[in-house]
C-alpha cells in the first residue's frame, strides 16, 4: 500500500483527510422527523386521489340525493370547530412538553384526544343520519366518493387518537425522554396535517357542495 | 370452477374443499412438486439445524446488506415462477392453431397471463431494484446502515407477504383473470365474483406498504447519512438515480394504494366508483392507476440507468462523461414521468387536445433518456474498455434498449397508437425496454456486485453462456411480436384462426426456449461459482478497479461497513483515494454503534399475510382478529426503547486486522 | 450527514426537525387566523351572501388556500430552513404532483365525458 515516498507523518495526515478519525456516535432518531414528514407527503397523495375521485364523480347523483338535501352546515361548522380546538390544544401540549412539564403535557394531550373523539362522534352521527335516510355509499357514485373521502379522514383521526393514547401511556411510564418527545412531535405533525386535509374537505365537499 | 359464487360459512368464509383446483392436472402436478420440494427444504434445514441461524442472522436482521440479499433471492425465486408463466403462454399460443384449443383452458390461461405480469413487475423487478438499492446505496454514501433499519426489515417482509399471497393463489382458489392492472368493470364484482381479484388486491396492497416504507427509508438515508464532504453533486450516479427512484416510489405508490382501495370498496362494500351503474366510471380507474403506472416504469429503469453508469465508467477506466447532465437528465425524467400517463390510453376518447398534449410530453421524455445514452457512449469513447460480464450486459442493454425506446416513441404518436394499441407490438415494445433495460441491468449488477457481497467473482464461462442465450433468445422471442402486432394480433389471445401466424409464434417460442437455457446457465453459473469460490476469491475488496466507496471496504463488508467513515472530497471518492495512495487507518478503532435485530418485522408482516388471506376469503372473524393483531403488535413494538448496541472495540480491531492480512496477501499476489 | 452536522451545531439535542418549536404567540396567531378564515367562507355559503355561485366557489377556495398556508406556517412550523430545506422541498414536490394529478384528472375526465357520453352531440368530438 504505502510504497510511496511520503513519510509516516504525511501518511497520517492523508489518512485523516480521507477518514473521519474522531467520529462520535450519532444521536438516535436524527432522521425521524424528516422520514415522518415524507410519510405525510405520501399520505397527502392518497387524499389527493380521493379528492380527484370526488372531483370527477361528485356530481354523479344517479337520481339520488344531492349535497343540498344531505348536508347540515351547522353540524359541519361544529365539527370544524372541534378539530380547530384540538389543533391549538395539541400546540399547548407541545409547548408544555418543551418546558418538560409532564402533567401539563398529559392534560393537554387528553383534552386534544377528547376534542378528537368529539369530532368523530359528530361525524358518526352525521353518517348514521345519512345511512338512515337511505343515502348510503352504494346509492350513487357521489355518495361513494363522499363517504370514502370523509371516512378516510375520520379513520386517520381514529388512528391519531389510538396513537395519542399510546403515547400518553408511554410518557407516563418513561417520562419526557428524547424518544418520547420525538414521537409526540411526529404525532403533532400528523394531527395538524389532518387539520389541513379537513380544510380541503369542508371547502370542497361541504361548502362547494352546497353551492352546486 | 372457482369463479362461481360460492357458499359462505361464518368460520371458513368462502373457503371450502372445492377451492382447491383439483380438477386442473397441471396445477395438481405443480402442487405436488412444490410440496415435495418444500418438505425436502424444511427437512434439510432441520437436519442441518439451520433454523436458528436463519432466524437470528437473516429473518430478524436489520443489516441493509443481508436485507438486500434477501430481496434479490425473493426476486430470483419469483422470476422463475414468472418465467414459467411466460413459457406456458408461448407454448399455448404456438399450439392453438388449426382448430386446436392448445393445452390451457381459458380460465387457466387468463390467470397465467395476469400472474405473469403481476409477478414480473411487483415481485421480480421491484425486489431486484429495491434489493440493489438496499445493498449498494449505504455503502456508496459511506454509511453504516439505512436511516430506519427496523422499517427496512419490515418492508422486506411485507413485500414477501404479498409474494406469498400470489403463490398461495396458485393452490388455494384462483388468481385474477383480468390482466395485470385489473381494469374494471371486468375486475368488478359482477364480472369477477371469485377470489382472484381479491388475491390481486391484497397482495399488492400489502406489498405496497413495504415498497412505500422502503422508499421513505432510502430517501432519508440518502439525504441524511451521506459521508462528510459528499455534497449532492458528489454523490455517485447510482445513488442519484436511487434517490430519484425512491422519490417516485413515495410519490406514486400512494396513488396505487388509493386506487386499489377504491376498487376493493366496490368489491367489498358495493360502492360505485368504477361500476357501470349509479354514476360510476370504469375509465376513472384506468386514468388513476396509470398515474401510478407510468412513474412505476421509471421506478424500474432509473436505478438500472445508475448501474449502467457505474459499470460503463468502471470498465472504461474513466470518469463518467457528463456527470452533471446525467443528474439533470435523471431529475427531468423524475418530474416528466408525472406528465405522460395518458399515453397508455390514447384510445379512451379524451379528444385531440388531450391526446396531443400527452403525445408531446411522451416524446419529450425520450430526450433525457437519449442524453444518457450519449453520455455512456462518450464515456466508452477512448476508454480502455474491459469486456467483463457486467460490461457485456451493459453493451447488450444499449443496443437492445435503443430499439425498445424508439418503438416507444412510435407508440407516443396518438394516430399510430390507435392502430397499435393493445397489440403484440405494444407487448414487444415494453418487453424490449423492460428485459433490455431492467433485466439486463439486474444481471449486469449481479455480476458486478456479487464479488462485493460474497467475496468471490462469478464464473465467466457460464456467465457468457447465459449472456448469449439470453441476448439471442430475447431477439428471437420478441421481434416476431413486433411483426404480429403490425399484422393486427391483439395481446392476451388464447387461440388463433389464421394459420399463417403460426410460424411467427413458433419463432417466439423458440426464443423463449433459448431464454430458458439462459436462465438455467445463470443458475449453473451461481452453482459453479459457489463451488469454486476459493479459486474465484477476491481478497482486495476491489476486483474491478472500482471508483466509488463500496469498493473501499472488504468483500463481504463487515457488519459496520466502514470502521472509520470516509471523508469525501470529489466525485469517484475511492478512485481518488487510490490515486493519492491514502493509507487505510489501522489503529485508533472505537466501539461502533449499530441497530439491533428485531422480531417485529417478520411477525407483523406474518400477521398481515393472515389478514390478507382472511379478507380474500371473507373470513371476517380472522380478518378482524389479525388486523387487531397487526395494530397491537406494532404498539407493543413501540414500547421497546432499546434498539441499538455497540460492536465492541475488540471485535472491530480483530475484523480490521483480518482485513489488513487479506490486503497484504492480495498485495503480495499482485 | 453533512446536513445533520450543521443542524446539531446549533441545536443541542437531536429532536430538531420539521416540527421545529412554535411559540405560544405562533399558536395563538395561527388559531385566530384559522377561526377567521374558516368563519368567513361558512358565512358566505350559509348566509347566501354572493349570488354568483362560481364567484362564491372561487372565493371560498381562495380562503381555503390561505388557511392551508396559515396552518403550514403556524401549526406545522414550515420554513425553508428546517432539515436543511428538505421538508420544504418535499412539500413543494408534493404540491406539484398533487396539482398535476388533480388538474390532469379533471381535464382528462371532463374531456372524456364531453366526447364519449352518449347524451352529447358526437360531432364536437375532439373539439374540446
Amino acid at each position: 500500500m504505502s510504497q510511496t515516498m511520503t513519510t509516516g507523518q504525511q501518511n497520517l495526515s492523508l489518512t485523516a483527510r480521507y477518514f473521519d478519525l474522531n467520529e462520535h456516535d450519532h444521536p438516535e432518531g436524527g432522521s425521524t422527523m424528516l422520514g415522518f414528514w415524507i410519510y405525510l407527503m405520501s399520505d397527502c397523495l392518497i387524499f389527493a386521489m380521493l379528492f380527484a375521485a370526488y372531483g370527477v364523480l361528485g356530481a354523479n347523483y344517479a337520481t339520488g340525493p344531492s349535497p343540498k338535501v344531505l348536508f347540515d352546515l351547522d353540524l359541519v361548522a361544529l365539527n370544524t370547530a372541534m378539530l380547530l380546538f384540538s389543533s391549538i390544544t395539541y400546540g399547548f401540549a407541545m409547548l408544555a412538553m418543551e418546558k418538560n412539564k409532564i402533567g401539563a403535557t398529559q392534560m393537554w394531550l387528553a383534552i386534544t384526544g377528547l376534542f378528537g373523539a368529539a369530532f368523530l362522534a359528530i361525524e358518526l352521527y352525521e353518517f348514521s343520519h345519512l345511512l338512515h335516510i337511505g343515502a348510503t355509499p352504494q346509492r350513487s357514485a357521489f355518495l361513494s366518493a363522499f363517504f370514502t373521502l370523509v371516512g378516510t379522514h375520520g379513520l386517520h383521526v381514529t388512528f391519531g387518537i389510538i396513537w395519542l393514547v399510546t403515547l400518553m401511556v408511554q410518557v407516563s411510564r418513561k417520562g419526557l425522554i428524547a424518544a418520547n418527545k420525538r414521537r409526540l412531535m411526529c404525532l403533532s405533525l400528523f394531527w395538524h396535517f389532518l387539520d389541513v386535509i379537513w380544510i380541503g374537505v369542508f371547502t370542497v365537499v361541504y361548502l362547494m357542495g352546497m353551492l352546486r | 370452477m372457482t369463479s362461481e359464487p360460492q357458499a359462505w360459512s361464518p368460520i371458513f368464509g368462502r373457503l371450502s374443499l372445492e377451492s382447491l383446483p383439483l380438477h386442473e392436472p397441471i396445477v395438481v402436478a405443480t402442487f405436488c412438486a412444490v410440496v415435495l420440494g418444500g418438505i425436502g427444504l424444511v427437512g434439510a434445514l432441520t437436519y442441518f439445524r439451520l433454523w436458528g441461524y436463519l432466524w437470528k442472522e437473516w429473518f430478524t436482521t436489520v443489516d441493509h446488506k443481508k436485507i438486500g440479499i434477501m430481496y434479490m433471492i425473493l426476486g430470483l425465486i419469483m422470476f422463475v415462477r414468472g418465467f414459467a408463466d411466460a413459457i406456458m403462454m408461448r407454448l399455448q399460443q404456438v399450439m392453438a392453431f388449426n382448430g386446436s384449443e392448445g393445452y390451457l383452458n381459458a380460465h387457466h390461461y387468463d390467470q397465467v397471463f395476469t400472474a405473469h405480469g403481476v409477478i414480473m413487475i411487483f415481485f421480480v423487478a421491484m425486489p431486484f431494484v429495491t434489493g440493489l438499492m438496499n445493498y449498494i446505496v449505504p455503502l456508496q454514501i459511506g454509511a453504516r446502515d439505512v436511516s430506519f433499519p427496523f422499517l427496512n426489515n419490515f418492508s422486506f417482509w411485507m413485500t414477501t407477504s404479498g409474494a406469498v399471497l400470489v403463490m398461495v393463489s396458485l393452490f388455494i382458489g384462483e388468481f385474477a383473470q383480468t390482466g395485470w392492472l385489473a381494469y374494471p368493470p371486468l375486475s368488478g364484482l359482477t364480472h369477477s365474483p371469485g377470489v382472484g381479484v381479491d388475491y390481486y388486491i391484497w397482495a399488492l396492497q400489502i406489498a405496497g406498504v413495504g415498497t412505500t416504507l422502503s422508499g421513505i427509508n432510502l430517501i432519508v438515508t440518502i439525504v441524511k447519512m451521506r459521508a462528510p464532504g459528499m455534497t449532492m453533486m458528489k454523490m455517485p450516479v447510482f445513488t442519484w438515480t436511487s434517490l430519484c427512484t425512491n422519490v417516485l416510489i413515495v410519490a406514486s405508490f400512494p396513488v396505487l394504494t388509493a386506487v386499489l382501495a377504491l376498487l376493493s370498496l366496490d368489491r367489498y362494500v358495493g360502492t360505485n366508483f368504477f361500476t357501470n351503474d349509479f354514476g360510476g366510471s370504469p375509465m376513472m380507474y384506468v386514468n388513476l392507476i396509470w398515474i401510478w403506472g407510468h412513474p412505476e416504469v421509471y421506478i424500474l429503469i432509473l436505478p438500472l440507468f445508475g448501474v449502467f453508469s457505474e459499470i460503463t465508467s468502471t470498465f472504461s477506466g474513466k470518469r463518467l462523461f457528463g456527470y452533471t447532465s446525467m443528474v439533470y437528465a435523471t431529475v427531468c425524467i423524475t418530474v416528466l414521468s408525472y406528465l405522460v400517463w395518458l399515453h397508455h390510453f390514447f384510445t379512451m376518447g379524451s379528444g385531440a387536445s388531450v391526446n396531443s398534449f400527452f403525445g408531446i410530453t411522451t416524446m419529450i421524455i425520450s430526450i433525457p433518456t437519449g442524453a444518457k445514452l450519449f453520455n455512456w457512449l462518450f464515456t466508452m469513447y477512448r476508454g480502455r474498455i474491459r469486456y467483463e460480464l457486467p460490461m457485456m450486459w451493459t453493451v447488450a442493454f444499449m443496443l437492445t434498449f435503443v430499439v425498445g425506446g424508439m418503438t416507444g416513441v412510435m407508440l407516443a404518436v396518438p394516430p399510430a397508437d390507435f392502430v397499435l394499441h393493445n397489440s403484440l407490438f405494444l407487448i414487444a415494445h415494453f418487453h424490449n425496454v423492460i428485459i433490455g433495460g431492467v433485466v439486463f441491468g439486474v444481471f449486469a449488477a449481479i455480476n458486478y456486485w456479487w464479488p462485493k457481497a460474497f467475496g468471490y467473482k462469478l464464473n465467466v464461462f457460464w456467465g457468457k453462456v447465459s449472456f448469449w442465450f439470453w441476448v439471442v433468445g430475447f431477439w428471437f422471442a420478441f421481434m416476431p411480436l413486433y411483426v404480429l402486432g403490425f399484422m393486427g394480433v391483439t395481446r392476451r389471445m388464447r387461440v388463433f384462426d389464421d394459420p399463417s401466424l403460426q410460424i411467427l409464434f413458433g419463432i417466439a417460442a423458440f426464443g423463449a426456449v433459448l431464454i430458458a437455457c439462459g436462465i438455467a446457465a445463470m443458475f449453473v453459473q451461481f452453482g459453479v461459482s459457489i463451488m469454486n469460490r476459493d479459486k474465484l476469491r477476491d481478497e482486495t475488496g476491489d476486483p474491478w478497479n472500482g471508483r466509488t466507496l463500496e469498493w473501499a471496504t472488504s468483500s463481504p463488508p463487515p457488519d459496520y461497513n466502514f470502521a472509520f467513515t470516509p471523508v469525501v472530497h470529489g466525485l469517484d471518492a475511492w478512485e481518488e483515494m487510490k490515486r493519492r495512495d491514502v493509507p487505510r487507518p489501522t489503529s485508533g478503532f472505537r466501539a461502533i454503534h449499530m441497530p439491533s435485530s428485531t422480531w417485529a418485522g417478520i411477525v407483523i408482516a406474518g400477521i398481515a399475510t393472515v389478514c390478507g388471506f382472511a379478507l380474500i376469503w371473507h373470513i371476517w372473524w380472522l380478518a378482524a382478529l389479525s388486523f387487531l393483531g397487526v395494530i397491537g403488535t406494532s404498539i407493543v413494538h413501540t414500547f421497546n426503547y432499546k434498539r441499538d448496541f455497540h460492536i465492541p472495540v475488540e471485535e472491530v480491531v480483530a475484523t480490521e486486522a483480518e482485513r489488513t492480512r487479506q490486503l497484504e496477501a492480495a498485495g503480495g499476489a499482485a | 450527514m453533512s446536513a445533520a452536522h450543521d443542524e446539531t451545531a446549533h441545536h443541542g439535542h437531536d429532536d430538531h426537525g420539521a416540527a421545529g418549536h412554535g411559540s405560544m404567540r405562533d399558536y395563538v396567531i395561527g388559531f385566530v387566523l384559522s377561526v377567521i378564515l374558516t368563519a368567513i367562507p361558512f358565512w358566505l355559503v350559509m348566509g347566501d351572501v354572493i349570488a354568483d355561485k362560481s364567484l362564491a366557489a372561487i372565493i371560498i377556495v381562495a380562503f381555503a388556500a390561505v388557511q392551508v398556508v396559515v396552518h403550514m406556517v403556524y401549526f406545522l412550523h414550515m420554513n425553508s430552513k428546517s432539515e436543511g430545506g428538505w421538508t420544504m422541498m418535499a412539500l413543494l414536490f408534493t404540491i406539484m404532483v398533487v396539482v398535476i394529478c388533480l388538474a390532469g384528472v379533471l381535464w382528462v375526465m371532463f374531456h372524456l365525458a364531453t366526447n364519449m357520453m352518449p347524451i352529447h352531440d358526437m360531432s364536437n368530438m375532439g373539439m374540446g
